[in-house]
């Protein structure tokens, strides 16, 4: 047989991201809406031009009805993220480490976890009035979970190994907790984060839709019932942002916790 | 300090694993034990550690501890078992917290660091490490609390051979006048590092011989005792060979979680 080159056959299936492709396809997509809607092709009253709606965002920033919403809608947020994720990470815990408190709490959570938990909210407010405490209650509600999962699981990925080792040098099963199944378990409870939030921040909306006065979810439905679909999008807008905040947040706290990855 | 082992017997889930078998080790004395993959050297060491309960029979410590010791039984692990979110120095100091003073404890993981030439890597990551630097970190956090009695699973077993040399040279100085029991499936390691070799059957292990190293552990690494250990390990492979063979061949007897 007369010598040939050996062809190159290990190419592709490794997809890299390409610099600067990402924003500028963003850039390109809103220029094209604002072009469309400038050109008449869609009715500024179905879908406002960004520029409209920006300029909704800045009239209401001036006349602090933004920041009104935005309190409003941060303070329930935080208020019932923190309620859910910290009990959500005791009972997480618990399962992780008991035996009994598994027994009990992963069957009755695996049951809870898939109920909407907004379907939960006129119950809440029969038990809670319609005040802050029932959309509270719900965010925390549906945080608790997803949080309850995230941390047990991120307990269950800790090598038994790195356990027997403090053992045998008699750490007290209070020191294990806090320098082995706690630190261990990070991972797993800021990946539940990420989940959570977005939870939180789905059941913040609907909740704040139903007998609110002040808050995004308030702002997008009035904006909704008055047909401003310029102010509609702001408060998207602005949820979106809330979001891509709160998920940059979590990252941020990632690199500086788990840096040692 | 003395360590001596009555009757023990393990078994998991019913499955005999271990034993019965009796073992004393003396003050100051080296065992090895080996014995054939799945034979249950690591239960055996993780019972006379007291990190698993036998079925049947007690471990008993003997004699005063050291001064200045805060574990009487300190393990080295084959996987390193280091705490990959902290540092080198952090992880030598976790047994000394909750004990000692930070004065005290810093200067106990100063020494340990020195000792096993980590002092340029106190503030790196496990992950930063070679597997060699990394068991190094395991052996400074088990020497950190002056032991009576040092437990090794294996302690070479996931370095490479070159790195295995080096590393074995260096703990037989760091680890001198050690009451220790080293267990391993390596022939070599078994009679370079042992006063006496222990060879355990195939599962459930039982003491199947006891073989002294009768050159003393200074003159092991000199060429004339090549020829005594050569005919050592020839002795202990004849009488493991079999047991190796049956091991190699049976489901279920692979390296498994001793729980250790
Ligand atoms: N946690 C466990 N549960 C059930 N069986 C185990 C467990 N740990 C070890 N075994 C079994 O017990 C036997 C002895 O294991 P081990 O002590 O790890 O042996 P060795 O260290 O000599 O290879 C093996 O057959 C192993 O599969
Ligand atoms: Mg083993």
């Amino acid at each position: 047989m007369p010598a040939r080159e050996v062809p190159f056959r290990g190419g592709g299936f490794a997809p890299r991201r390409i610099r600067h492709v990402g924003w500028l396809s963003f850039l390109v997509l809103v220029g094209l809406w604002e072009l469309a809607s400038r050109a008449g092709l869609v009715s500024p009253f179905t879908l406002p031009a960004p520029s409209r709606v920006l300029a909704a965002l800045l009239e209401m920033a001036g006349s602090g009805e933004l920041a009104r919403h935005l309190v409003a809608s941060l303070a329930r947020l935080a208020l019932g993220w923190a309620l859910g994720a910290m009990l959500g990470v005791a009972v997480g815990l618990a399962i992780g480490i008991s035996s009994l408190a598994r027994s009990i709490g992963l069957p009755l959570v695996s049951a809870l976890f898939p109920v909407p938990k907004i379907a939960l909210l006129p119950l809440l407010i029969l038990w809670l009035g319609i005040g802050e405490a029932s959309k509270v209650a719900t965010i925390a509600l549906g945080t608790f979970f997803p949080t309850v999962i995230a941390t047990a699981s991120g307990v269950d990925q800790i090598p038994k190994s790195l356990v027997r080792m403090a053992q045998s040098f008699d750490l007290a099963p209070r020191a294990i907790v806090l320098r082995v199944i706690l630190p261990g378990a990070l991972p797993g409870m800021l990946a539940g984060a990420r989940i959570s939030a977005s939870i939180a921040l789905v059941l913040l909306t609907a909740a704040e839709m139903i007998g609110a006065e002040h808050g995004i979810g308030a702002l997008v439905l009035q904006a909704g019932h008055l047909m401003r679909s310029d102010r509609l999008l702001a408060g998207v807008v602005l949820l979106s942002v809330l979001g891509l905040a709160i998920g940059a947040a979590i990252g941020a706290l990632e690199r500086r916790l788990l840096a040692w990855r | 300090m003395r360590l001596r082992a009555e009757g023990l017997a393990h078994a998991y889930d019913g499955i005999e694993a271990l034993g019965p078998l009796d073992l004393a080790v003396e003050s100051g004395e080296r065992v090895a034990v080996i014995g054939p993959s799945g034979c249950g050297k690591s239960t055996l060491l993780a019972i006379l550690g007291g990190l698993v309960r036998p079925s049947r029979g007690r471990v008993l410590l003997e004699g005063e501890p050291p001064r200045g010791s805060l574990v009487p039984l300190a393990y080295v692990f084959q996987d390193f078992a280091l705490l990959p979110w902290r540092t080198v120095e952090a992880n030598v100091a976790l047994p000394l917290e909750d004990r000692l003073g930070a004065a005290e404890r810093r200067e106990r993981v100063r020494a340990a660091l020195a000792r096993t030439r980590l002092a340029d890597f106190a503030r790196a990551y496990p992950r930063q490490l070679s597997g060699g630097m990394r068991q190094r970190v395991g052996i400074a956090r088990a020497l950190v609390v002056e032991p009576g009695v040092l437990l090794l699973d294996e302690p070479l077993s996931a370095l490479d051979a070159q790195t295995r040399e080096l590393l074995l040279e260096e703990m037989l100085g760091l680890t001198a006048g050690a009451t220790l029991v080293w267990v391993t499936h390596h022939l070599d390691e078994a009679v370079r590092v042992a006063d006496r070799v222990v060879l355990l059957s195939a599962r459930p292990g039982r003491v199947r011989a006891i073989l002294p190293v009768p050159i003393p552990e200074a003159e092991r690494g000199r060429p004339s005792a090549l020829a005594e250990l050569a005919r050592l390990r020839h002795e202990l492979w004849g009488l493991l060979r079999e047991d190796a063979r049956r091991a190699e061949a049976t489901l279920g007897a692979g390296p498994a979680d001793a729980g250790a």
